[in-house]
């Protein structure tokens, strides 16, 4: 393989962690400031400042931890902080936690600062100043070892699980094959591979602990309603749950898993890891995740520089801090929407080339994004960002052996 | 004489363990198509996105696609036949569908 020793030149942050991007992040911390930091925003069109927040006013330690771990992410070198005044998240914890990491951060306090006008000034200057003191952060060389990758599947079809999944799962291989940290998530749609999971793991410990991450699903969709089987798979050619299922789970490829980890935690060694998404204890705050984007946003959180996304009806997303790359499952959709598509794993179906070729053209777009060329959402200036009430206990202590 | 490796233009094998392939372009009745070497013969239209027993299946027996079992076998599954709710059942939860009639069938 030619790229085995790649390398491309990432943001070396005071942590050690390297970034493959240097953005300044705008994070609201009450939907109440909302408004402002999108304002501040949109004054750096074109520019590397992204818009994340939390809208809820009332504090929760997974929208905490999660706010924490996105503004001391890799791919950020700057972080200003709009809060109205009156809410809840603590935002003197997680200012001094950014400032402990070196990373210029600045908080704007609406009810302080005079009010909308005046805040949206004041960020404004902010942000122009902290574009140029990051533009002279250190460069460190990395190569695909140094990246976290995570994986998901949108407006999906019957195509994803055959093209695109797949193709994502031989990426994925790569990088672990790489020394990469690879992560696969949505333990909802794994229900009847539990066992085919543990097998997998590198301990029978961490085998029992991702079948019960898989019951753990099973049981909370089951309290949603949610219906897991629609005649339209059966249209489609889905026979059974646990063939839907295997549209999710076979972009985890065939390495051998390494961890299961939940949102925010960082996987310190290589390997290949499952993120359960899904909450802990008796359903409270609704569906685990809302939309695709909640889903990225906690594979970012959890450190993934990029996110490969598979589609087949044709998803237009992308989000704030890390690019994400589309692969296309559906070679009618890719010909309709080619714009927003990276990868056309389309022609997997129309046979002008393997699952294989595919995964590697996968992994060869993610080192060229990975060197700083755009993704399809990117240019299009996609930052989709939500983040919503959840709740976890940690992970126990058979989730990570090594 | 040139032996050309024969490809499906309308098959696909997505894992080495799987004993299904799936349909990339709708097969047609009297349609041969050969998938590594064996090949098979249609007797009924098949859609994009199913799946057809790429070697006889008996009744009891797990299939596998992506290299995963996907559910048992209801009954013996030909060579090249369909393989779908008819005789193909999950190990985990039945699945509903609707039938032609647009009745909920088991």
């Amino acid at each position: 393989m030619s790229n085995n020793t790649s390398t491309f030149e990432g943001f070396l942050r005071n942590d050690g962690r390297k970034g493959i991007r240097n953005v300044v992040v705008v994070a609201y911390l009450v939907e109440c400031a909302h408004h402002v930091a999108t304002e501040i925003r949109d004054s750096f069109r074109r520019q590397p400042v992204h818009l994340i927040g939390f809208g809820g006013c009332y504090p929760n330690a997974y929208a905490d931890r999660m706010m924490n771990r996105l503004c001391t992410h890799p791919n950020v070198g700057a972080v200003l902080l709009l809060s109205l005044g009156c809410e809840s998240f603590n935002r003197h914890e997680l200012q001094k936690n950014i400032a402990v990491t070196g990373r210029p951060v600045h908080t704007v306090v609406i009810q302080q600062a005079g009010g909308t006008r005046k805040s949206i000034e004041a960020g404004t200057t902010w942000v122009e100043e902290a574009l140029q003191q990051i533009a002279g952060v250190p460069r460190a060389p990395m190569q695909m070892s140094d990246l976290v990758v995570g994986t998901v599947c949108g407006g999906s079809d019957a195509t994803s699980g055959i093209s695109a999944n797949p193709a994502v799962g031989r990426a994925f291989d790569l990088l672990v094959e790489q020394g990469a940290a690879a992560i696969f998530e949505e333990t909802g749609e794994m229900i009847g591979l539990g066992d085919a999971m543990s097998a997998r793991a590198i301990t029978t410990e961490l085998g029992r602990e991702l079948k019960m991450s898989v019951d753990k699903a099973a049981y909370y969709y089951q309290k949603m309603g949610h219906a897991s089987f629609a005649p339209g798979n059966a249209d489609g050619g889905l026979t059974t749950i646990e063939e839907k299922s295997i549209g999710a789970y076979s972009k985890s490829g065939d390495a051998p898993i390494t961890g299961l980890i939940k949102p925010g935690d960082i996987p310190r060694q290589r390997g290949l890891y499952l993120l359960d998404v899904v909450p802990d204890g008796e359903p409270r705050f609704g569906f685990p995740n809302i939309n695709d984007n909640a889903e990225i946003a906690e594979l970012i959180a959890c450190g993934s520089h990029a996110v490969l996304f598979t589609t087949g009806r044709g998803s237009v997303v992308g989000s704030a801090i890390s690019p994400v790359i589309k692969i296309c499952a559906n070679p009618e959709t890719y010909d309709r929407m080619r714009d927003d598509m990276d990868v056309n794993a389309g022609k997997i179906l129309r046979l002008q080339a393997s699952i294989e070729e595919v995964g590697k053209e996968i992994y060869d777009k993610l080192l060229e994004v990975a060197s700083g060329a755009q993704s399809c959402s990117e240019s299009l200036g996609h930052q989709e960002f939500v983040l919503t009430y959840k709740s976890f206990e940690p992970i126990g202590p058979h989730c990570l052996p090594i | 004489m040139m032996v050309a490796k024969t490809v499906s233009r309308k098959l696909l094998r997505i894992h080495k363990k799987d004993n299904v392939v799936i349909v990339v372009n709708p097969v047609q009745a009297g349609d041969r198509e050969s998938v590594d070497g064996v090949e098979m013969v249609f007797t009924e239209r098949i859609a994009i996105g199913h799946k057809v027993a790429s070697r006889p299946i008996r009744q009891g027996e797990k299939i596998y696609k992506c290299g995963v079992p996907i559910g048992s076998a209801k009954a013996d599954i030909p060579l090249g036949a369909h393989v779908h709710v008819h005789n193909l059942a999950s190990d985990y939860i039945e699945t509903y569908t609707l039938d032609k009639d647009r009745v909920y069938v088991k």
